[in-house]
């Protein structure tokens, strides 16, 4: 067999608090599809960034058709045919199609932009994604779908022949994404290897010619095209059966503490949001990106008011217009976007983790230094917060440990609704797994939990029931032996073709 | 209280030049009057520094200074207003501009730069137009009021040197302000949003009020500035009563160790900048010709401080973060 046209050998790469790639290596032949999946935190985006010299690694070797390289930034990737697509796409809005694609490469005629020029090439590289726009349409207000296609076309444009793709399909409709695998597969059948990362295992299996499976920043294992089977790449990602991952155990649900009924979203205001959780229950909220789940907990918590409805805490009813009023009757939330909303980096685990209660434990407005002591040594031990001491800044711990830290701020408020907002995004196995325990415990202790996940597994495995949200609709209930991957979908998408 | 080592030593070390480049300038009437410079600098300095460790800026102080030490005297003189209205005219002012500052920053969300750019315009303008640009001073009288800022402490034991009066005000106020920030939640508060709003937020704090709190503390630490300057001076003149203020008070706190990013500051750091910019200029004036160099050297010296600043934060933070690797990876 010949060398083949990329290869990463032992490539090694930490960050402040976290060692992202420990020796990874993988291969890729000419026209192959090679999805590279495993869990946040496996180490996928940051192999790639480096691939594509967004990063640079600790150590470890890169080689192109059996030749070592060196790829020192984004430009370098670019010149040996290494294009990456980013999750976020990376378009100037406010510029034509075509601009865009020839962004920074500019044919020039007498000094100036030859704008004839750019939309004729562009016209072609548009062709080859069969996409069908004006190049002279303003990026901005192409729909998503349309606008990776414009960032395909522009990686061709600079003679790709290794495209990097970054869960593409996150942000598209099922439609979009149908078109955008058949793209891929003629760009595979004119020669160009694709490196596929998604979360999404039916695409995977559809797609892939071949699935390496990294975990914990190192090689879990490598999946042949006929081995590919969505059991198979589970059990490489989380590395055990994954009836055994989840702790779940039914629970009895006790009295009503949350009591939803017509709550609107300034997001979604022309739906209306009912439902009920129960005392130690714990209720997973499914959906695809953008169906609202965000934003139902976020109004629910007053970051973002409702615009109508009516909510009840305990039988109790309010309206909360800010988290503070949220706080008051016993709720809180583990936010989405762990190091805007959740923590402060730059602050101690005990500055961290004292927050939320500094009014509680107050004295006539002076801090209790002791209380905030005694706090952050209860949650360090309880929560088990891997950290030197509570003085350490929370930036310098992993993600785990951060989520952790977030947690520990609310718990010592004993919250008696705690929502959660993907809350194992982006941290480690084993950290994941705590946090399950912890869910159950809690559970067990009577909180009630409701927490939105776009992981499947873990809705399946820890929820005691699911809503399923659709473009701001919640459009069904699964109990517990009504949940299936198939059923939570189906209405996910709300009876629109699947794409997976 | 590492991190103002740097700064103290330097300040330190100007002083020691600056003695022995000039004997005046341990010459207890030099030190008295650089005490009372300092000490009226400080002030408005800790109120800047509430506005910056929130993250915001108030570019203001200067013109708050102005309309205070013009209208003061305006009052009492011009108007024949009683001391006590006229005093509790220009604190209702002071703390009125911080609300007005605090709300239109937060509750419309407006670039704080922009609302205190504005303000700084257009107070000073006021100040101008009421006066008529003309100066205006307490003459002769109100020698009572004006001890306040003029009035000596004899200190016992100490001979050749007496205490200014706004050292006092200065003391109290950065007592006030440091157990304000470290041992009240508001000042816990004021930290955590300082570095991250919406985290802030998202944990019950009021994030609103707080910047509006900042800038109330911001607007009347300059309004007392502006007394005290005024009663010192004992005359103002509309067009330059104030001027540049806003910038020695943010250079004194961001050499005292406030990040323009937020979160980060001490009193003490403040004093200590102050002091170091009140020095600068001292230094300059007794040792040179050259008076009309002093924002060269205090621009230069407050960017090497900065950059030095900026340089050691990070190499720290790099030991830090290896330190906290090692202690994550090995088995607890």
């Amino acid at each position: 067999m010949s060398a083949p046209l990329l290869e990463v050998r032992k490539l090694s790469k930490s960050f402040p608090g976290v060692r992202a790639l420990k020796g990874v290596s993988i291969a890729l032949q000419p026209a192959e599809v090679l999805a590279v999946i495993g869990e946040n935190g496996a180490g996928k985006s940051t192999l790639m960034k480096i691939l594509a010299g967004v990063q640079r690694p600790d150590s470890g070797a890169i080689l192109m058709n059996g030749a070592e390289v060196e790829i020192r930034s984004v430009h370098d990737a670019l010149a040996r045919g290494i294009a990456l697509i980013h999750q976020e796409l990376n378009l100037a809005d406010n510029l034509d199609v075509a601009s865009n694609i020839f962004l920074g490469r500019e044919p020039l005629r007498g000094g100036l932009v030859d704008t004839k020029r750019i939309r004729r090439e562009a016209r072609k590289f548009l062709d080859a994604v069969g996409l069908d726009v004006d190049p002279a349409t303003l990026v901005g207000t192409l729909p998503i779908g349309c606008q990776q296609l414009v960032e395909i076309a522009k990686a061709l444009s600079v003679n790709a022949r290794v495209l990097i793709m970054d869960e593409p399909t996150s942000s598209l409709s099922a439609g979009e994404a149908e078109k955008l695998f058949k793209v891929i597969h003629d760009l595979r059948s004119s020669g160009v290897s694709v490196i596929y990362i998604s979360h999404r295992l039916g695409e995977v299996k559809k797609l892939a010619d071949r699935v390496t499976v990294l975990r914990d920043g190192e090689n879990a294992g490598d999946l042949a095209r006929e081995e590919i089977s969505h059991n198979g790449m589970v059990k490489l990602m989380v590395g055990r059966d994954i009836s055994q991952f989840y702790p779940h155990e039914p629970h009895t649900p006790g009295q009503i503490v949350l009591e939803v009924a017509g709550i609107r979203t300034p997001a979604h205001p022309g739906h209306a949001l009912s439902f009920t959780l129960c005392a130690g229950e714990i209720v997973g909220v499914a959906g695809l990106v953008g169906a609202g789940r965000t934003e139902m907990l976020e109004t629910l918590f007053g970051v973002t008011p409702a615009l109508g409805g009516t909510m009840l805490v305990a039988g109790k009813e309010i309206a909360p217009r800010s988290p503070l009023e949220a706080i008051g009757v016993g709720l809180a939330l583990v936010p989405e976007d762990r190091k805007r909303q959740g923590v402060i980096l730059e602050m101690t685990v005990r500055d961290n983790v004292s927050l939320a209660s500094l009014r509680k434990d107050q004295r006539a407005g002076f801090r209790n230094g002791r209380r905030e002591r005694e706090l952050s040594a209860e949650m360090i031990g309880s929560l088990r917060i891997k950290t030197p001491h509570d003085r350490q800044i929370v930036q310098f711990l992993s993600g785990g440990n951060q989520q952790k830290v977030v947690l520990g701020k609310w718990l010592a408020l004993r919250p008696r609704v705690l929502f959660l907002d993907e809350p194992t995004r982006g941290i480690d196995v084993g950290a994941k797994q705590e946090i399950y325990r912890l869910m159950e415990e809690l559970a067990r202790e009577g909180v009630a939990i409701l927490f939105v996940s776009s992981e499947m597994e873990e809705i399946l495995g820890m929820s005691d029931r699911a809503l399923v949200m659709h473009e701001g609709r919640i459009t069904g209930e699964l109990a517990r032996a009504g949940l299936s991957d198939e059923a939570v979908m189906r209405l996910a998408t709300a009876g629109e073709k699947v794409a997976a | 209280m590492k991190k103002i080592l740097g700064i103290t030593a330097l300040l330190a070390l100007v002083c020691i030049i600056t003695a022995i480049l000039s004997e005046g300038f341990l010459s207890g009437y030099n030190i008295e009057n650089l005490a009372r410079r300092t000490a009226l600098l400080g002030i408005i300095s800790i109120g800047v520094a509430f506005v910056i460790i929130t993250g915001g800026i108030d570019l203001s102080v200067g013109s708050v200074v102005c309309l205070v030490g013009c209208g003061l005297p305006w009052l009492l003189t011009k108007q024949n207003w009683s001391m006590p209205a006229a005093l509790a005219a220009v604190a209702l002012v002071s703390v009125g501009i911080g609300i007005f500052h605090g709300v239109i920053i937060t509750k419309l969300r407006i670039a704080p730069f922009v609302v205190t750019l504005c303000g700084l315009m257009m107070y000073r303008g006021i100040a101008r137009g009421f006066t008529q640009d003309q100066t205006v001073g307490f003459g002769g009288e109100f020698t009572g009021l004006r001890t306040l800022a003029t009035g000596q402490i004899s200190i016992p034991f100490v001979d050749g040197f007496t205490l200014p009066a706004p050292c006092v005000f200065l003391l109290v106020a950065a007592l006030l302000a440091a157990i304000f920030l470290n041992r009240t939640i508001w000042g816990r508060y004021m930290l955590a949003l300082g570095r991250n709003e919406e985290a802030a937020r998202y944990s019950g704090i009021n994030t609103d009020r707080m910047v509006i709190v900042a800038y109330v503390i911001c607007s009347a630490l300059s309004g007392l500035g502006g007394m005290l300057y005024v009663l010192d001076s004992n005359t103002a003149q509309p067009v330059d009563f104030g001027n540049f203020y806003e910038l020695y008070a943010i250079a004194a706190a961001v050499l005292g160790g406030c990040s323009l990013r937020g979160g980060e500051g001490t009193i003490v750091g403040i004093l200590v900048g102050a002091a170091l910019i009140m020095v600068l200029r001292n230094m300059i004036m007794l040792t040179t010709n050259y008076t009309n160099i002093e924002f060269a050297i205090i621009g230069a010296v407050l960017l090497i401080g900065v950059i030095a600043d900026e340089l050691v934060k990070r190499y720290a933070m790099r030991r830090r973060a290896a330190r906290a690797l090692l202690a994550e990876t090995k088995p607890s």
